[in-house]
């Protein structure tokens, strides 16, 4: 018997790199244009997926997976809304890993334009796995506190968009969005910041635009 | 606690390895853990401790060495190891940086015990 040493160099989030590369080059092929959003629980993400779907309506197809521990809760508001929408509970599990995803794609309609990808809500486990998307934005709530950047530099190093939500809340609480978003930018000097409000439709229409001229980029690449 | 499942992972990465080396024990397992990949480095051995139980690396030791975070900046072309709050250019100031190491969650090497007899750098197993 002998006792070996073996030089591995064997990168543990490979099967999912994999698996969201091969989920990427498929929705460029079919010129899907996916968008994983990440934030905290309770920042707003399917309230902005519904006030997005008010924007995008009519002129362009959406398809949602909703990410959560339990419940279909969040698909069922989606769906009320006439999108159809897919439900990935992880029974515990605090993020979605690209297989998840992998698994429900052969069920999105091949003429939709735009795939939102709901994460669980959870500003730490989600930014190390890549879903195969285009673009991940992270929320913030202004009730969260214009702190947090700093203090959960991992979302924010792995976006290319912030957008700070609940806005019309701002007067009433101690939160300066053009700190929370010179907090990101010292992360992430390249992120696209967006400031809504989706109950009062303050900023959707920049950001719907900021998807839609995505898309075409997506587009015009692949032709 | 996602560090369970990169503790899946690395079992697949280890039964690959003891199969190819004809293993009957893990002995050691080393990991680099940048210390900007999100993953806590406590919760990463507990779950090892946990998953190991009646495998080959039952008796296994995990070492995590912790890597920094370390940055290039493409204005003016220098390389600098960075506190992972800080992300700017220490000598530039620039904020346009690009971070070359401390995301990375990498098995490193494994210690086996195998009844190959070949000892030596790890080579393919022969039939």
């Amino acid at each position: 018997m002998s006792t070996k040493t073996i030089l591995v160099q064997a990168d543990l989030l490979a099967t999912n790199k994999q698996a969201a590369a091969a989920i990427r080059q498929g929705l460029r092929g079919r010129g899907i244009l996916a968008v994983n959003l990440l934030s905290s629980p309770g920042s707003g993400k399917t309230t902005l997926l519904e006030a997005l779907v008010d924007r995008l309506k009519g002129r362009h197809r959406m398809a949602v997976i909703e990410g959560d521990i339990e419940t279909e809760r969040d698909a069922e508001r989606i769906r009320a809304k006439g999108i159809p929408a897919w439900q990935i509970t992880t029974g515990g599990a605090c993020h979605l890993e690209a297989r998840m995803i992998g698994k429900v794609l052969g069920d999105v309609p091949a003429d939709v334009d735009f795939l939102f990808i709901e994460n669980v809500g959870n500003l730490v486990c989600p930014a190390s796995f890549d879903l195969g998307e285009e673009l991940r934005c992270v929320l913030l709530s202004s009730p969260e506190g214009d702190d947090k950047p700093a203090k959960y530099p991992q979302a924010f190093l792995s976006a290319d968009c912030l957008i700070l939500t609940k806005t019309d809340l701002v007067p009433y609480l101690p939160f300066d969005p053009a700190k929370a978003a010179a907090e990101a930018l010292s992360i992430k000097s390249g992120l696209r910041v967006f400031t809504v409000s989706a109950l009062r439709g303050d900023g959707m229409d920049e950001l719907a635009a900021f998807f839609i001229e995505a898309l075409g980029r997506l587009r015009s690449a692949g032709a | 606690m996602h560090e369970l499942s990169l503790v899946a992972s690395l079992f697949d990465t280890l039964e690959e390895a003891a199969r190819e080396h004809r293993a009957r024990k893990i002995t050691r397992v080393r990991l680099k853990v940048g210390k900007l990949s999100g993953v806590v480095p406590d919760l990463l051995e507990s779950a090892f401790d946990t998953y190991k139980k009646g495998t080959l690396a039952e008796s296994a030791r995990i070492e995590i060495v912790l890597v920094p975070m370390k940055i290039r900046c493409p204005d003016c072309g220098g390389t600098d190891v960075r506190e992972e709050t800080d992300f700017s250019c220490a000598a530039c100031g620039s904020r346009r940086v690009e971070i070359v190491e401390g995301r990375e969650i990498v098995v490193e090497r494994i210690e086996l015990e195998t009844d190959d007899p070949e000892p030596g750098p790890a080579g393919p197993a022969s039939t």
